[in-house]
Parts: C-alpha cells; sequence; structure tokens
C-alpha cells in the first residue's frame, strides 16, 4: 500500500508548505509565493493521477497502443495560465498597497487601518 | 555500426554529466563569487553541447538530428551571455574580487616604513 | 530566509523542477506550458514587483506555533483522506474509465489531429478554454486598472529624449548583450509562431506561443530601454490585440450557431467536417495566442511603467 500511494503523500506534503507559508508569514510577496507553491503541488496531484504505467504521451503515433489519459492535462493547462493571471494581478495589488500603506507587512498594514479608523 | 554509434554516444553522455558534476562541485568549492561563476560557465556549456551530440548519435538520421543541432547552436550563443550578464551585474553592483592576500600583506609592510 | 530575492529565484527553480517532472508523468504540453510560465514570466514578474515593493522582510516577532498546529492536523486528515483513493499508474482506475477511452479512440475520426490533448482543449471543451481566454483578459484589465499610468503630452518628447541620451551610454555598457539579443531575438518569434501553428502535431498551442512571444518582447524593453519599447510597441495597439484575440474566439462560436448547429461547433465551418474541425482549431488557437501574448506583454509594461513613474516623480 506505501508503494501504491506515495504520489498523493508526496502532493500533501508540498501542499502543507505551501498553507504554512500563506499563513505563518506576514509578508504579502512571501503569502503570493507560497499560494503559488500551493498551485503546483495541485497540478502535480491531477498529473499523478493521469499517468497510466507504460503508457505514452498522449499524441498519436504508430506502434503506441497505451496513452496516458489526456483529460487532466487539459484541465491543468488551463489551471496553470489562470493561476498566473491571478498571481499578476496579485502582484499588482501588492504594489499598490505598499504605495498606499508605505509597508507591505501584515501586522504595520493593520496597525495604520487600525490608526485611521 | 550500430555498437559503435551506441558506444560514442554513450561515451559523450558520460562525459558530459562528469563535466556537469564537476561544475556544481565547483559552485560549492571555490572561494570567491567570480571563480565560481567561472567554473560554471565554462563546464556547463561544454557539458549541454556534449549531452546534445551523444543525444544526436541516439538516432543519426531524422528530423530530431536538425532540431537537436538548432538547440545546441542556441546553447553556445545564450550559455556565454548569461554569465557575461551576471558577471557585468556584478561588476555594476561593486562586488569586487578578492585579491591574493600575500600581495596585501607585502604592501602593507613596504608602505609602513 | 529574510531575503526576497532569494525566494524568488528558488521558486524559479521549484517551477523548473515541476516542469521535469511533468515530463516524467508524460505530461509534455503541460511541462511545456508550466516551463515558460511557471519558471519564466512568474519569476520575472515576481522580480520586476519587489523592485516596488521592497528586497527583505521584517523578521516576525511570535513564534508561528498556532500555524504549524493548523498545518499538521490538516496535513494529516489529508493523509487520511488519501487511503481509499486508487493506486497510482494503474490502468483500471476509474480515472481512466468513463470519458477517456472516448477521447482517446475517437479523437481521430471525428476531429482528425493527432495531439490529443489539443483536440480535446480545442473542440471536446472548446467552452472551457473560452472562459479561461476571457480570465486572461480580465486578469490584463485589473492589471490596467490598478497600475497604469497617464501618459501626459509632454511625456512623449520627454521619451525621445531619454532615448537619446541613454543609448549612447547603454550601448557601451551592455554591448554585448545588445548584441546577442539583437540577433536571438528573430528566432524567438519565429519559434514562438512554429510553437503556435504545430501544436496540432506536438506539444504546443495558442497559451506556449503566447508565453514565448511575450517573452521575447519583455527581453527586447528590458535590454533597450522601457522608453524605446513604448515607442516600437504602440500601447493602445497591444490593448486592441488583446480584445481582437477574445473576439475572434467568440466569433467562431456564434459564426456556427448562426450556420444552425450549436455553438463553437466546428463542423458546419467547411463542406467536410473533419475539415471544419481544423479550421476552428487553427482560428481559436489563434485568437488564444494573441490574446495571451497581449496580456502578458501589457502586465510587463505596466509594471515597469510604474516602476520609471515613480523614480521619475523622486527626480
Amino acid at each position: 500500500m506505501l508503494m501504491g500511494l506515495y504520489n498523493y503523500w508526496i502532493v500533501v506534503v508540498l501542499m502543507m508548505v505551501g498553507f504554512y507559508i500563506v499563513i505563518a508569514h506576514g509578508n504579502l510577496i512571501k503569502k503570493i509565493v507560497g499560494l503559488s507553491i500551493f498551485q503546483t503541488s495541485v497540478f502535480i496531484f491531477y498529473i499523478s493521477m493521469a499517468k497510466v504505467d507504460g503508457g505514452t504521451a498522449p499524441i498519436l503515433a504508430e506502434g503506441i497502443s497505451q496513452y496516458s489519459n489526456p483529460l487532466p492535462h487539459v484541465l491543468i493547462l488551463t489551471a496553470i495560465v489562470v493561476g498566473i493571471a491571478t498571481t499578476a494581478l496579485g502582484l499588482a495589488l501588492a504594489v499598490r498597497i505598499k504605495e498606499a500603506y508605505g509597508s507591505i507587512e501584515e501586522e504595520e498594514i493593520q496597525k495604520k487601518d487600525n490608526l485611521d479608523c | 555500426m550500430d555498437t559503435l554509434l551506441n558506444i560514442s554516444s554513450a561515451l559523450f553522455l558520460l562525459i558530459g554529466s562528469f563535466l556537469c558534476v564537476s561544475g556544481g562541485v565547483g559552485i560549492l568549492r571555490f572561494p570567491d563569487f567570480y571563480t565560481r561563476m567561472h567554473a560554471v560557465g565554462v563546464t556547463e556549456t561544454l557539458a549541454t553541447a556534449m549531452i546534445l551530440i551523444g543525444l544526436m548519435l541516439q538516432n543519426p538520421d531524422g528530423l530530431v538530428v536538425v532540431k537537436l543541432m538548432i538547440i545546441l547552436l542556441m546553447t553556445l550563443f545564450i550559455s556565454p551571455t548569461a554569465s557575461h550578464a551576471l558577471a557585468s551585474a556584478a561588476v555594476h553592483n561593486n562586488l569586487m574580487p578578492e585579491l591574493d592576500k600575500k600581495e596585501d600583506n607585502e604592501k602593507e609592510t613596504s608602505s609602513n616604513p | 530566509m529574510k531575503d526576497l530575492f532569494a525566494v524568488i529565484m528558488l521558486s524559479g527553480i521549484y517551477g523548473l523542477l515541476s516542469a521535469s517532472f511533468f515530463v516524467a508523468m508524460d505530461a509534455v504540453d503541460v511541462a511545456f506550458t508550466e516551463a515558460s510560465v511557471g519558471a519564466g514570466i512568474s519569476t520575472l514578474l515576481m522580480l520586476v514587483a519587489i523592485t516596488m515593493t521592497g528586497r527583505s522582510e521584517n523578521p516576525t516577532r511570535h513564534k508561528p506555533v498556532l500555524a504549524l498546529a493548523v498545518v499538521i492536523v490538516t496535513g494529516s486528515l489529508l493523509i487520511y483522506g488519501t487511503l481509499d483513493m486508487p493506486y497510482f499508474g494503474l490502468a483500471q482506475d476509474p480515472v481512466h474509465l468513463h470519458v477517456a477511452p472516448r477521447y482517446i479512440n475517437d479523437s481521430m475520426q471525428e476531429v482528425g489531429v493527432p495531439n490529443i490533448v489539443t483536440s480535446v482543449l480545442a473542440s471536446y471543451r472548446a467552452f472551457d478554454t473560452l472562459g479561461e481566454v476571457v480570465v486572461i483578459f480580465t486578469a490584463g484589465m485589473g492589471v490596467l486598472a490598478l497600475l497604469s499610468v497617464v501618459r501626459r503630452p509632454g511625456d512623449v518628447a520627454r521619451d525621445i529624449a531619454k532615448i537619446n541620451s541613454l543609448n549612447k551610454s547603454m550601448h557601451e555598457e551592455h554591448l554585448i548583450l545588445r548584441i546577442v539579443v539583437k540577433i536571438l531575438i528573430p528566432f524567438i518569434l519565429l519559434f514562438a509562431l512554429y510553437v503556435q501553428f504545430h501544436g496540432d502535431y506536438g506539444p504546443g498551442g495558442g497559451f506556449q506561443a503566447g508565453v514565448i512571444f511575450a517573452a521575447a518582447i519583455i527581453l527586447y524593453a528590458m535590454l533597450f530601454g522601457m522608453s524605446t519599447a513604448r515607442r516600437v510597441i504602440n500601447q493602445s495597439f497591444i490593448q486592441l490585440f488583446a480584445a481582437i484575440g477574445v473576439l475572434l474566439y467568440g466569433s467562431v462560436g456564434v459564426i456556427s450557431l448562426l450556420n444552425g448547429k450549436n455553438f463553437l461547433d466546428y463542423s458546419v465551418l467547411s463542406a467536410d467536417p473533419v475539415a471544419g474541425q481544423h479550421l476552428g482549431i487553427l482560428l481559436i488557437e489563434l485568437g488564444v495566442g494573441f490574446t495571451v501574448a497581449s496580456v502578458m506583454v501589457i502586465i510587463f509594461f505596466n509594471f515597469a511603467g510604474r516602476k520609471n513613474d515613480q523614480q521619475n516623480n523622486r527626480e
């Protein structure tokens, strides 16, 4: 059983690393990096589920009988591009927050908000 | 002919991997930024070239050879340029190379009467 | 790790490692996209962002014990949940048994394109891809709304003066880089076109081609200065281009509607259904390529333009 499930455990470890970075660090840029690590671990999850032992890449060619499953590939292709779009938006927001508050550390931003209220 | 191709391709791949590993050892062991970069920049380009030639010899007739040759040409252009860009960025940010310690000592003792 | 520059470099290496992992898992299209997007554009955008937000982070004053506890509890619950999952790589896993055999077996007769991933992406599941293109377009619009700098009439003259003054000094300082890049950029653009149109027969397609095209333009902008790049690539033209990509995609679907079939059903675009599929896939991949390239260029130019504006205001 250990040899059959190790790919899911690797994914869970990576996911938890990304999750920890998002909730434990105060710097906005580090949170965005942690989010991107989380996203990549989800991609690895789907792609490892798509692999068939003894199969090749899903491009039709002569003499190959067993192909890997193409459906998760399509979903992850979409997911990667959407991921980078949201990362770009997140970074733009971080830049604007820096201009408005003067810092991108979570604690200092909350302090400034509490002072202003 | 087949075994000759296989053996020569294996030889090229082995030399390429050895050069890559030695470049990695160089990064870890050399004392200064510039010496480290020199180790990697030189060995990495040659290692990539060796590996690509080894792959070309695996299947000598086919479209793959032309594609690999184009990749080889691009690597020969890009890899030394990248090392140059790194080194000039370091100089621009005033990271000076460490000079020999004996020279400094001699200069000090000769300038203090 | 306090230095954000090192963090971003490591995340770039992580992206490249996951791309090579995807190759080992026989997912060549996905590996191509992850290598170009995750290890290329993503690292670049983060680096441009930290030039504006600061390079190091403040040290945390409290120990994050609560966060560690939450993470460990969640992780163990997830591992407990995976104990029921099917084993890795078996051909009888449920994920391989329902829809995928139909795509693998019937793709050649119905769509006629060797790359099954392209046929699923562009023909069987074209509606999802339309949604994705619109998401990229929206992200580009969002970055425009957040970071664009209003260009006043005096800016064009200031740009020209800056180009003439910078050109000589930059040319001597970065001579080797400029010459090598001048030789290489046409080949990068040619490669982007090759990937775009060859997506039917090998790994590739609209997304990868758009990202590579944008990378070539960003390389040019980095080495020759933002002022030169803004005069070479007109800003409003690029914004129009992004909209044209989405419009092209949508109109292919509407044309299919007007011809009596479902939305995005390509078999009515030509006399022979399979030729219609080929034409439809070509057009929508073109639309995707246009939008992705333009949006990536818009995002980079707005980030760098904001930085330029901050520097000009400080002078």
